[in-house]
């Protein structure tokens, strides 16, 4: 039997390519397979978290004591808007299309991705937009030093040239990103098998596809906000410069019709992934799996309707104040659902703890106080005290290390030993864990006190009373940062000797992609299953 | 109105709240501030914290206790249930019915805020890169107001004192129990002016005057920073209010415009190179060695040197026109509006005279104001 197919295989090998993949570097550049696509994204991911951290880490270190030590303010500068850059659109972005490459297919009992040429170009774009972002540093001028929100009018009549580099750079990114929402979005709708119903497809696919709608619905008016900017720059326009009648403000207004929307693209598939991943280790179903979906799109919903939130001191009208006041307080209803779903699932359930359902739980807990210090900065008058300090700081980390990283961390864990075909060392996995868990609450939590006690945030030097919380900050960071690469290590191991493992993987493990084998098929179902 | 929330909240929360007083010391809260409105908000802000704190304990106690209670390794055998629509009910209610009683007092406080209504005092504030003016309205005093935290301290070189970077040369002074309105703006870019003490931060934006209030209820001073990213020494641009009784005020004010007046009056002295020198190191300090430094080599290419420039040993009207108009699309500001004649000539003259830029040059108060109205 065996053998037949391997002469099979040998006697169409020129005809059609589609067997196995290509040999050498020609693999990664010119495959249209989701899971070589799916690799490289989460490669590239990982490269560039490291980076974003690298800098996070510099910021980290100037800020250990106070007083100016290892660079100049601009140079601090450069620091935040890229660490910023680079971990929204580098780092958890991507990782998140990855896991939709990976597992998308595979959940749905498709063969591959809908559109797998855009696929590979879609990937293939971000190396260069960041390439062209990064570059900036290395020039005159220095690179982006107006913050990852880049206000105007300092990152217009006020910035460095070389942030025409980035507002390109913002623009590949987009493209790529809309292409990958596109992507997504055709898979899901036209690809499932036959009987998975929309109402059967599991909480990751329906994350992803209401996170890829948002993506297509936001991307462009980023893609406009920075084209605004090439156009006041170099073609002398004032959209954004008072003195020739444009308006400041507006800039704010359309970055966070995308911002706000953007929070909620990094943290649904963080949602979905570890929907799938609690009630796996619990041994029980999703509690309330209806109410799930309902929530997601609730969310998505309001994401739209509460971007004013991030300008409360801007000036807004009172009556717009309260508006976006109310409706960003809506979202802890929808948000609060998820969280008491999934503690409902793990009541009375059959609990293990393996580093994903770890990483999971360690999600829901740290995401829930994230939660609760954003209903904090929701109250108006309270976010007067609260905005642009280290209380932001502390919020947006909470909800996006913890939340959006975690979440990848607990879906990489939970996934990689179906994608390698062999189990990661659990010690390591675990020590991962409890390395980063602590080092990340020694980050991050001290921020809440250094903003409630008046610490603005993006500032090089402080004044002496912020310097405790500050340094253990630091030692917190460094900390953080390090161990990573112990989980860096832990993959390389898991891939090259880790114990074989088995179709199922997990004992409570349900949906489609446990039923192929492990690693799966380099095409996933190229029959397709029959779901019930 | 008050809703009865807000009347039985602390009540029930006194032990907490006695933590909070002593936390404050040790700058883990916000701070209760000095004003009516700040007063409220702090009262927001902790019971909002309360709010969260009680919902986590029952959540994450749920949680705890399914982990240690319902783990595998203790035998535990799921339980089949999965959905059910009266308790999906129950919790989204509960929290709206929450979510009510938080937003109606945080509605009567943020209605409060917006009422600059019936001002004794108006003053108006503009950011610039990287200072704050402050022109009292009908009072003919304005000044500018900048950090005097020396360079040594920031780089490690002295040690650093108890206010370091919230200390400035010219503190803003507003009367005690006064209602006093802020007028915000800003010339450059966008800056954030806050006084956490009073709960105030109100965006400074170019083309915008945003309005604030406050009326603070004991003297003293208080401090705070900008909060917009606005540049390179967005850290180095601090808020310095003194709060004063209201004769000292008076007296204050009076002073100051006995200043203005003197100042104005020594426009039509003249100088020798060694006074403008001198008066011009000083205008050089406190305006542009934030940018050119102070040895004036400035940190190119974004800010050039002008040790040895063509502007400062070329002719004068062109490093007036600089000076005095500003180079737009770039950070260099115009100075025309900012500082008086007197000071713009000090410091064109330091200028072309530091640094071994020995050009010999005295520009006059005549040179300036013949400048401008070319």
């Amino acid at each position: 039997m065996s053998t037949a197919v391997d002469i099979n295989a040998e006697n169409n090998h020129d005809d059609h390519e589609h067997h196995g993949p290509a040999k050498g570097i020609a693999r990664w550049l010119f495959t249209t397979n989701h899971k070589d696509i799916g690799s490289m994204y989460l490669w590239f991911s990982f490269i560039m978290f490291l980076v974003g951290g690298c800098m996070a880490l510099t910021i980290r270190a100037e800020l250990f004591q106070p007083g100016l030590q290892l660079m100049e303010p601009e140079f601090f500068n450069q620091m935040t808007t890229l660490h910023g850059l680079i971990m929204v659109f580098g780092a958890v972005m991507p990782a998140f299309v990855g896991l939709a490459n990976w597992m998308i297919p595979m959940m749905v009992g498709a063969p591959d991705m809908a559109l797998p040429r855009m696929n590979n170009w879609s990937f293939w774009i971000l190396p260069f937009a960041f390439t062209l972002l990064l570059s900036t540093l290395f020039m005159e001028g220095g690179g982006p030093n107006f913050g990852w929100t880049f206000y105007a009018p300092l990152s217009t009549t006020y910035a460095p040239d070389t942030v025409t580099f980035f507002i390109f750079g913002v623009h590949m990114m987009g493209i790529s990103s809309i292409m990958g929402a596109i992507n997504v979005i055709a898979t899901i709708l036209n690809m499932r098998a036959p009987g998975m119903t929309l109402m059967k497809m599991p909480l990751f696919v329906w994350t992803w596809l209401i996170t890829a709608y948002l993506l297509i619905a936001v991307m462009p008016v980023l893609a406009g906000v920075v084209t605004m900017m090439l156009m006041d720059i170099h073609f002398g326009t004032s959209f954004f410069n008072a003195a020739g009648g444009g308006d400041p403000v507006l800039f704010q207004h359309v970055f966070w019709f995308f911002g706000h929307p953007e929070v909620y693209i990094m943290i649904l598939p963080a949602f979905g992934a570890v929907s799938q991943i609690i009630p796996t280790f619990s041994r029980k179903k999703l509690f309330g799996y209806h109410s799930m979906v309902y929530a997601v799109a609730s969310i998505a919903f309001l994401s739209f309707i509460v971007w004013a939130h991030h300008m409360f001191t801007v000036g807004l009208p009172l009556f717009g104040e309260l508006f976006f006041m109310y409706a960003t307080m809506l979202i802890a209803v929808p948000t609060g659902v998820k969280v008491f779903n999934w503690v409902a699932t793990m009541f009375r359930g059959s609990l293990t703890f393996e580093t994903p359902m770890l990483f999971s739980i360690a999600f829901v807990i740290l995401f829930t106080i994230g939660g609760f210090s954003g209903l904090m900065l929701a109250i108006a008058p309270s976010d007067f005290q609260y905005h642009d300090t280290y209380f932001v700081v502390a919020h947006f980390h909470y909800v996006l290390v913890p939340g959006a990283i975690f979440g990848i961390f607990a879906a990489v864990y939970y996934w990689l030993p179906k994608w390698v075909g062999n189990m990661y060392s659990e010690t390591m996995g675990k020590a991962h864990f409890w390395l980063s868990f602590v080092g990340m609450n020694l980050t991050f939590f001290p921020m809440h006190f250094l903003g409630l006690a008046g610490m603005p945030r993006r500032i090089p030097d402080y004044a002496l009373q912020f310097a405790d919380f500050n340094s253990i900050a630091s030692v917190g960071a460094f900390m953080f940062g390090t161990t990573q690469l112990l989980f860096l290590y832990l993959v390389i191991h898991c891939i090259r000797k880790g114990e074989k493992a088995t179709d199922q993987v997990w004992e409570g493990a349900e949906g489609l992609e446990w039923t192929l084998p492990s690693p799966a098929p380099y095409h996933s179902f190229t029959t397709p299953p029959e779901v019930k | 109105m008050r809703s009865r929330l807000v009347h039985w909240a602390p009540t029930l929360l006194l032990p907490a709240l006695y933590a909070a007083d002593v936390s404050a010391e040790y700058g883990l809260n916000m701070p209760v501030g000095v004003t009516d409105v700040s007063k409220s908000v702090f009262d927001l802000h902790m019971q909002i914290f309360w709010v969260c704190a009680a919902i986590g304990v029952v959540v994450f106690g749920v949680m705890f206790y399914s982990m240690f209670m319902h783990r595998k390794s203790k035998g535990a055998v799921p339980a089949k249930f999965h959905e059910s629509t009266l308790v999906e009910i129950i919790w989204t209610v509960i929290p709206c019915v929450i979510l009510v009683a938080m937003a109606w007092p945080a509605t009567t406080t943020l209605i409060e805020m917006y009422d600059t209504s019936e001002s004794e005092v108006d003053i108006k504030v503009t950011g610039y890169q990287w200072k704050w003016r402050y022109e009292y309205i009908g009072e003919d005093v304005d000044f500018f107001s900048a950090l005097t935290t020396p360079k040594d301290e920031i780089y490690n070189k002295a040690e650093k004192n108890e206010n370091y970077l919230l200390e400035v040369d010219n503190e803003l002074v507003i009367p005690v129990d006064k209602k006093v309105r802020f007028l915000i703006t800003a010339n450059d870019v966008i800056h954030s002016w806050w006084v956490p003490d009073f709960a105030v931060k109100k965006d400074a934006i170019p083309g915008f005057i945003n309005e604030s209030w406050t009326r603070v209820n004991e003297t003293g001073i208080y401090r705070g920073q900008c909060t917009e990213l606005c540049g390179k020494d967005h850290g180095f641009m601090p808020v310095v209010v003194r709060v004063v009784e209201q004769a000292e005020y008076e007296t204050w004010l009076a002073e100051k415009k006995a200043a203005a007046q003197a100042e104005a009056a020594l426009a039509a002295q003249t100088f020798t190179l060694d006074e403008m020198m001198v008066r011009g190191e000083q205008v050089y300090a406190t305006n542009c060695a934030a940018c050119h430094q102070p040895n004036g080599a400035g940190i190119p290419p974004a800010f050039p040197a002008l040790k040895g420039s063509p502007i400062a040993l070329g002719a004068i009207d062109k490093h007036l026109d600089i000076v005095v108009n500003g180079t737009p699309g770039t950070a260099m500001a115009a100075y025309g509006g900012q500082l008086s004649e007197l000071d713009i000539a000090a410091v064109v003259t330091y200028e072309r005279n530091a640094w071994g830029n020995d050009t010999g040059d005295n520009v006059s108060v005549k040179d300036v104001v013949t400048f401008k109205n070319k």
